[in-house]
């Protein structure tokens, strides 16, 4: 009944199934009178109001005039919509460099992160070799390593490589595979039946060419909750960038915005800074929206058994 | 995630070695040429990885260990002072001070980030028709990132126009400045951190789905009332879950930096009541040009969140409850 113990992933089906299942009511489907839910509701809505206050609070400061929005009490709706808030906010500061910045770090990773982790997932599920589970104890042992202890050390061998102030420091990582998304690629993978590998095998398939022409389609939705919490964690990184990215000319959106403001605070008001969060927030909202089911899968994923 | 707390991770495939099953393990078998061939192959696979762990995980901590015992400014070559790091970490003030305000930050915020993200799973369990549309609503704001929640909460707080001091004003109160003061900064921050209780709620919201409904009927029929049967079935079986959002959200808490970095601008201030372990690890590291007295500040972290979650396992064995398998 779980939503963690997928089916066969036999293509489409499953998302789809799960998806109702995700809204659907009880398993007896038996329908309680209207009222038992109002109070839920009440208490839904009061919470739902809660959490859209940052982002309704950003998006009518990025339309308040400077005057209005220094006033007090401020105002809940904005008296005029300044739409040139935004206009002056990715001029008043090198948006687009630090945009296209960002969008480079993002793709980059995106597209390294999805075919490392993929092809390391698949040998450690797909594949059988002696020695193949011990060595995964050692991919979940470094799930929990905090990253301040492998700080210093890696700042240190970047500025060796004469790499700092370059992309490259944000971007060649992805190219090894990181813990979870194998941990993650690896659940869903071991859900693909065997006798279709060995059937392919028996039929002279290469490992490579099944990787890439039986797997790669059936893992589709795994991937894509890899690649979406690759990008999320790409465009909103901040200290990666804090550390790496010190000229402007390479700075991404997160650390371009920071410093611009502590540097210039005289000229970039909050309304501006307000307007430009909001820019750098609508393309992961997009991205939410439309491949909503794989946040909460990928969050879910695996399963707590 | 879970599942590599609570099980071996192999579980879903072969399951932990069964003590029915003949003692295959035991003794060293050699490999076959089969063996040996396949092996070959799976490493070739998992290649990336291999290298990646050397370069980015063996390297790093050994010469974080290394470097913590020395003096070094990133130019030259780091010079051995033996403990000398060690010995100045544990007689500064300002990292007892930074401790301490982690340690304020990580008691408040964890068990209050549990209590959101269990509310927020609860309520995203409900059976209602436009329940997804409430999943949303909470989760989004898991998506803004930590620098434009630090804008927002700039605006929000500011002491001449913020909404906060509306708010106070409504109950009666007069105008604060949080940011400008040591404890409010942190309380600030705490507040900041409770929007993106969204992951935690989502792997709640898996673990509330993954007890068995013919449960929850039992305990109907026998007339138990909802508040019991969220104490009595709900809360024991969500135990696993519980301490999987515990651990992550200790070792999320110790390295707490974004947020105080931002709204303070680097410095931590006022009165360094902002100044948390990872700002003061990164001013040392980065600002002061002392990578090797960072490096010691590095492994003593590395080391508190170890015996922190160990405490936690430890201390969590007669609370948390495996029992349950799911239908």
């Amino acid at each position: 009944m779980s939503t963690t113990t997928p089916t066969r992933p036999a293509r489409r089906t499953p998302a789809r199934s799960a998806e109702a299942e995700e809204l659907g009511r009880r398993a007896d489907g038996t329908r309680r009178p209207w009222y038992s839910s109002l109070i839920a509701r009440v208490v839904m809505i009061a919470l739902a109001v809660f959490f859209l206050l940052p982002m309704y609070w950003m998006i009518i400061s990025s339309l308040k005039s400077d005057e209005e929005l220094a006033r007090f009490p401020p105002t809940f709706i904005p008296e005029s919509w300044q739409l040139s808030n935004y206009a002056d906010a990715v001029t008043a500061m090198p948006f687009v460099q630090f945009f296209m910045n960002s969008a480079i770090i993002t793709i980059s990773v995106v597209v390294l992160s999805v075919i490392s982790n993929f092809i390391v997932a698949y040998g450690f599920s797909c594949l059988k070799w002696p020695g193949r589970d011990l060595m995964f104890y050692l991919v979940i042992a470094t799930l929990f390593l905090p990253f301040p202890v492998t700080l210093i050390p890696m700042f240190d061998m970047w500025a060796r490589l004469d790499l700092v102030n370059t992309l490259f420091p944000l971007i060649i990582p992805a190219m090894f595979g990181s813990a979870f998304y194998v941990f993650l690629l690896r659940q869903f993978l071991l859900q693909i039946p065997k006798d279709m590998l060995d059937a392919a095998r028996i039929d002279g398939a290469r490992e490579w060419t099944i990787l890439w022409r039986l797997v790669f389609p059936m893992a589709k939705p795994a991937l894509t909750t890899v690649a979406i919490f690759a990008a999320v964690a790409s465009w909103n990184d901040f200290m990666g960038p804090l550390i790496y990215l010190q000229d402007e000319s390479v700075q991404t959106l997160s650390i371009g915005l920071q410093s611009f403001r502590s540097v210039n605070s005289q000229d970039v008001s909050f309304n501006q800074l307000m307007a430009a969060s909001f820019l750098v927030i609508v393309p992961l909202l997009i991205l939410f929206f439309v491949f909503q089911r794989y946040f909460i899968k990928g969050i879910t994923i695996g399963g707590f058994k | 995630m879970t599942a590599t707390l609570t099980a071996s991770p192999t579980a879903t495939q072969k399951g932990p070695p069964d003590p029915g099953a003949p003692p295959r393990r035991q003794g060293r078998r050699r490999l076959t040429r089969t063996d040996r061939h396949d092996l070959a192959i799976g490493l070739r696979y998992i290649s990336p990885w291999l290298v990646g762990i050397v370069i980015f995980v063996f390297y790093p901590v050994g010469y974080s260990i290394y470097l913590s015992f020395t003096r070094y400014s990133g130019m030259g070559a780091p010079t051995w002072v033996g403990l000398g790091n060690y010995i100045t970490a544990f007689t500064d003030p300002l990292v007892a001070k930074a401790a301490g305000n982690t340690l304020f930050f990580a008691v408040i915020a964890v068990p209050l980030g549990l209590l959101v993200a269990l509310t927020l799973a609860i309520a995203m369990n409900q059976n209602v028709r436009e329940v997804a549309f409430y999943r949303t609503i909470f989760y989004a704001p898991s998506l803004i990132p930590a620098f434009a929640m630090s804008f927002i909460f700039i605006v929000f707080l500011n002491p001449q126009f913020g909404a906060f001091n509306q708010v106070l004003n409504l109950f009666g109160g007069s105008n604060v400045n949080l940011l400008g003061d040591p404890t409010g900064v942190k309380i600030a921050i705490i507040l900041m951190a409770q929007f993106g209780a969204g992951n935690a709620a989502l792997i709640f919201l898996a673990g509330l789905r993954n007890v068995p409904k013919t449960v929850y009927e039992a305990a109907r029929v026998d007339g138990a009332s909802p508040l019991r049967q969220f104490f009595s079935i709900t809360l024991p079986l969500l135990t696993p879950v519980l301490l999987f959002n515990l651990i992550t959200g200790v070792s999320g808490a110790l390295q707490v930096f974004t947020e105080a970095y931002i709204v303070t601008n680097g410095t931590g201030d006022p009165d360094a009541g902002a100044l948390f372990y990872m700002m003061y690890l990164y001013q040392n590291a980065f600002g002061f040009a002392e990578l090797g007295y960072a490096s010691a500040l590095a492994v003593l972290l590395f080391l508190a969140g170890l015996t922190l979650a160990l405490l936690i396992f430890f201390f969590s064995r007669r609370f948390v409850n495996y029992d349950v398998e799911a239908s």
